[in-house]
């Protein structure tokens, strides 16, 4: 007779159990974001990320155990990214008459996000590794912990800091925006793509299709601002 | 169906293959996203079999990220050390970055109509 114990030593090596406890939890947090009409201070990424840190802490998985099956989501991550060309392909008229705009807005945020992360953490004692791994916050992960390595930080770290500042812009931007009187969804949607890439851009595309388009490209754009203005500044002020 | 998968992949291949090849600072997905946006300007349109993979694939662009931020995991003893500057840094230069962009972006680009409610 099998036992309890040998069906959990069978599922725990398959990749089966933590990629449903992914979609199971992401599910979860969905449900409470649409009942409370998607207030975005109900973030389902949020939601999903406590309950699965709680339940793995609680029993003890370790992350690598459980990215063994949730890089299968993981993955999609990528060709999601490309499937960006859609929403922006159908507001491409919009896109070319703004380029100025994009462009000038663009490299005005970056600056304020690197800079302004950067000096609020060192005011405030943080060590060198640190400032390294969160002077790229604002860019799309694989991009950023590039940046972070060649600058000599924590890739990991960087992951962790990026994915909570996407949370973070996706639940307080649309307040800060509401805040400041800013309604245009074009600006909405830039200030989303370049403050929270992916995470913001996927809360962008699910209020709106033109702040969608825009805030896609503003993260796509936003990578390449980055990784070639913080090695200069980081030359230039830390070096 | 299948082909529209395979049209996305082959994007996404072919922006990591131009990165690597030309040692560009660019994601590759973020190189196959253009590749296909120049597609699509070349043929005119977004067949409807493509528009319907990737609406499924932005439709629940959220959870990919799910994975990945679990990782804070890994870093608890770090973030516990160094909470204070952390979280200060990353809540303050969120909202001033998307305070700063969002009203250059208005200033130049004006409100054109398409407002939110």
């Amino acid at each position: 007779m099998t036992g309890v114990r040998d069906i959990w030593v069978y599922l725990t090596a398959s990749p089966l159990l933590h990629l449903t406890m992914t979609l199971a939890a992401y599910q979860f947090g969905h449900v409470i974001y649409r009942r409370m009409n998607f207030n975005p201070l109900c973030n389902p990424v949020l939601i999903a990320v406590v309950c699965l840190v709680t339940v793995f802490w609680v029993s003890g998985t370790s992350y690598d155990s459980y990215f063994a099956g949730a890089q299968f989501v993981h993955f999609l991550l990528g060709p999601a990214t490309v499937a960006l060309a859609l929403p922006l392909y159908r507001h491409i008229a919009d896109v070319r008459r703004s380029a100025m705009a994009i462009g000038v807005s663009l490299i005005a945020g970056s600056l304020t996000a690197i800079g302004s992360a950067v000096l609020i953490a060192w005011a405030l004692g943080a060590t060198r590794n640190t400032l390294v791994s969160l002077a790229p916050k604002s860019v799309t992960a694989p991009v950023a912990m590039g940046i972070t390595e060649k600058l000599g930080g924590l890739p990991s770290l960087t992951a962790v800091l990026v994915i909570v500042t996407g949370i973070l812009g996706a639940m307080l931007g649309p307040m800060v925006m509401n805040a400041i009187g800013v309604r245009d969804w074009k600006a909405r949607g830039m200030a989303m793509g370049v403050a929270s890439h992916g995470i913001g851009t996927a809360r962008a595309l699910q209020v709106n299709q033109i702040a969608g388009a825009f805030s896609g490209l503003a993260m796509g754009l936003n990578a390449v601002a980055t990784a070639l203005l913080l090695p200069l500044l980081w030359r230039l002020f830390a070096g | 169906m299948i082909g529209y998968i395979t049209l996305i992949f082959a994007c996404q291949l072919a922006g990591e293959l131009l990165v690597a090849w030309l040692a560009l600072p660019l994601p590759g997905p973020v190189a196959g996203m253009l590749i296909l946006l120049a597609g699509l300007i070349v043929r005119g349109g977004i067949p409807p079999g493509l528009a319907d993979v990737g609406d499924v694939l932005l439709g629940n662009f959220s959870l990919l990220f799910v994975p990945a931020g679990v990782g804070i995991m890994l870093h608890a003893g770090l973030l516990g050390a160094e909470w204070l500057p952390i979280t200060v840094a990353l809540i303050v230069s969120t909202l001033l970055t998307i305070a700063v962009t969002a009203l250059i972006m208005r200033a130049l680009a004006g409100d054109e109509g398409s407002n939110a409610p």
